[in-house]
């Protein structure tokens, strides 16, 4: 089976200096659902960030067979969804549809297709009623709804989510898990939440100083690294 | 936050509600021209547009009281101008100003206060606004909600470590909180371009089609501009 995502010996270094990226390898098959852990400042969001082209570094990234290069960003940033860490950065238009509305807008469909693929997408992720809201009147949950909607409306074949439990309760938690469960793309989740990563992931990569230092099931990843919430020394 | 204030106001129910902005905003624009051009003695015109925007405001089901003292707020800014006329020796003219700055806040809050922002920028956009600007007016009207947020946020922290005292003290605090605010603002900026990019952007805004511009909505704008059109011609 070839890979819906394929990074060789990504390479990426800020304008400051910071070395982000020191080689990374990796490799996304369709339909599996990867988890992505590793400390802040490791490399995580750098590296999501180059598989639709926002950032560029050395070696290379292929998408569905596509070489992320200039000529192939309009095709490959409708392959990769990216849903952001903070849905305000993701919600910017003037009321929910017309936010939904805009990825497949762009891509070029008549405005009438690119309604009802945002209605399916609102849909889909069970939030039909807020179509006409302004996203300042939703719940961070609606928020995250309605942001994953304006991916899933560009009908993406790869899924990635950048710290999707970030200002969730727990309700909303598990409501997020059994959307992202039921969606058949392949997905790449960036997370530091263990429970939600088991729940979710076929396997685990775990990123140190800009390198995959070890990947495996999650529960092989957390053992290794030592990533979980116990090593917070109980008082009792 | 007056613009929480507003945003509620513009979605109430009300015939002046219901019509198509792309009808409003002529309508406002026409009261602007007749308000501007009208000579300096007109009190008697003055008072019989008061009259039309409380008619307006309650037509509209909004609070009058509220809207009167909301579009005082441009009076500091005019009664300089208006001072300068005072002490020049043309009490009329000063006192012309400030009517005109005031029955034109008024309208354009009557305006404001009737239509959803969505559909004032769709209809500024039908109209020919440039959409550069809009697009600006529209990431500044949804991101004041957030970066005010954030701001009242800040405040409360500085409230929970003991605040400041002395004027000098809590005016450097407010300082270094403007330039974190700025900063933050700018980053917040950086994030939503990428996920503008990544959602397809190249660098121009996709609008929908605003809904069908009805016969009502053409009759309330002739009507209007014809009453404009009729003071004008009396003043």
């Amino acid at each position: 089976m070839n890979p819906v995502i394929e990074a060789r010996d990504l390479r990426f270094q800020y304008d400051d200096g910071t070395v982000a990226l020191r080689g990374v390898d990796f490799r996304l098959y369709p339909g599996e659902t990867v988890a992505v852990f590793g400390a802040n400042g490791s490399g995580k969001t750098t590296f999501v960030l180059h598989l639709n082209g926002l950032l560029e570094g050395q070696g290379s990234v292929e998408v569905c067979g596509l070489p992320v290069a200039k000529q192939n960003l309009a095709k490959i940033r409708q392959k990769v969804g990216i849903v952001f860490q903070d849905s305000d950065d993701q919600l910017f238009m003037p009321t929910v549809l017309e936010d939904v509305t805009f990825g497949p807008l762009n891509l070029g469909l008549t405005p009438e297709a690119a309604f009802e693929r945002a209605h399916r997408a609102l849909h889909q992720v069970g939030i039909d009623e807020a179509a006409a809201k302004a996203p300042y009147h939703l719940s961070a949950g609606q928020k995250k709804r309605v942001a994953i909607a304006g991916i899933l409306a560009m009908e993406p074949e790869i899924l990635v989510l950048d710290e999707p439990t970030t200002f969730l309760d727990p309700p909303g938690q598990h409501a997020l898990a059994e959307l992202l469960r039921g969606l058949p793309q392949a997905k790449l989740l960036v997370t530091h939440d263990v429970e939600f990563a088991a729940a979710l992931a076929d396997r685990a990569v775990f990123f140190e100083k800009g390198r995959i230092a070890g990947e495996g099931t999650v529960a092989q990843v957390i053992e290794r690294f030592g990533w979980s919430r116990a090593v917070i020394p109980s008082t009792g | 936050m007056h613009h929480v204030v507003l945003e509620q106001w513009s979605r109430g129910q009300s015939f002046l509600h219901a019509r198509d902005a792309r009808a409003k905003i002529p309508a406002v624009l026409g009261f602007l021209i007749l308000v501007a051009t009208a000579p300096a003695h007109f009190e008697p015109l003055a008072l019989i547009c008061f009259l039309l925007l409380i008619a307006g405001l309650a037509a509209a089901r909004l609070p009058v009281m509220a809207a009167l003292r909301r579009a005082g707020v441009v009076l500091p800014f005019c009664a300089a101008f208006a001072a300068i006329s005072f002490l020049a020796g043309e009490p009329r003219r000063a006192l012309s100003l400030l009517e005109k700055s005031y029955l034109s806040a008024l309208a354009v809050l009557l305006l404001v206060g009737t239509t959803p922002m969505p559909q004032l920028l769709r209809g500024l956009d039908s109209l020919g606004a440039p959409r550069f600007l809009l697009m600006v007016a529209q990431f500044l009207y949804r991101y004041l909600f957030v970066i005010s947020e954030q701001a009242q946020h800040m405040r409360m922290a500085g409230r929970c470590r003991g605040g400041l005292a002395g004027r000098r003290a809590r005016f450097r605090a407010a300082a270094g909180a403007l330039a974190v605010l700025f900063s933050r603002s700018y980053e917040r900026a950086e994030k939503i371009h990428r996920s503008m990019l990544s959602r397809g952007f190249d660098g121009r805004i996709p609008v929908l089609a605003a809904a069908g511009f009805q016969a009502l909505d053409a009759a309330f704008l002739a009507a209007w501009l014809s009453v404009c059109l009729l003071l004008r011609s009396a003043a």
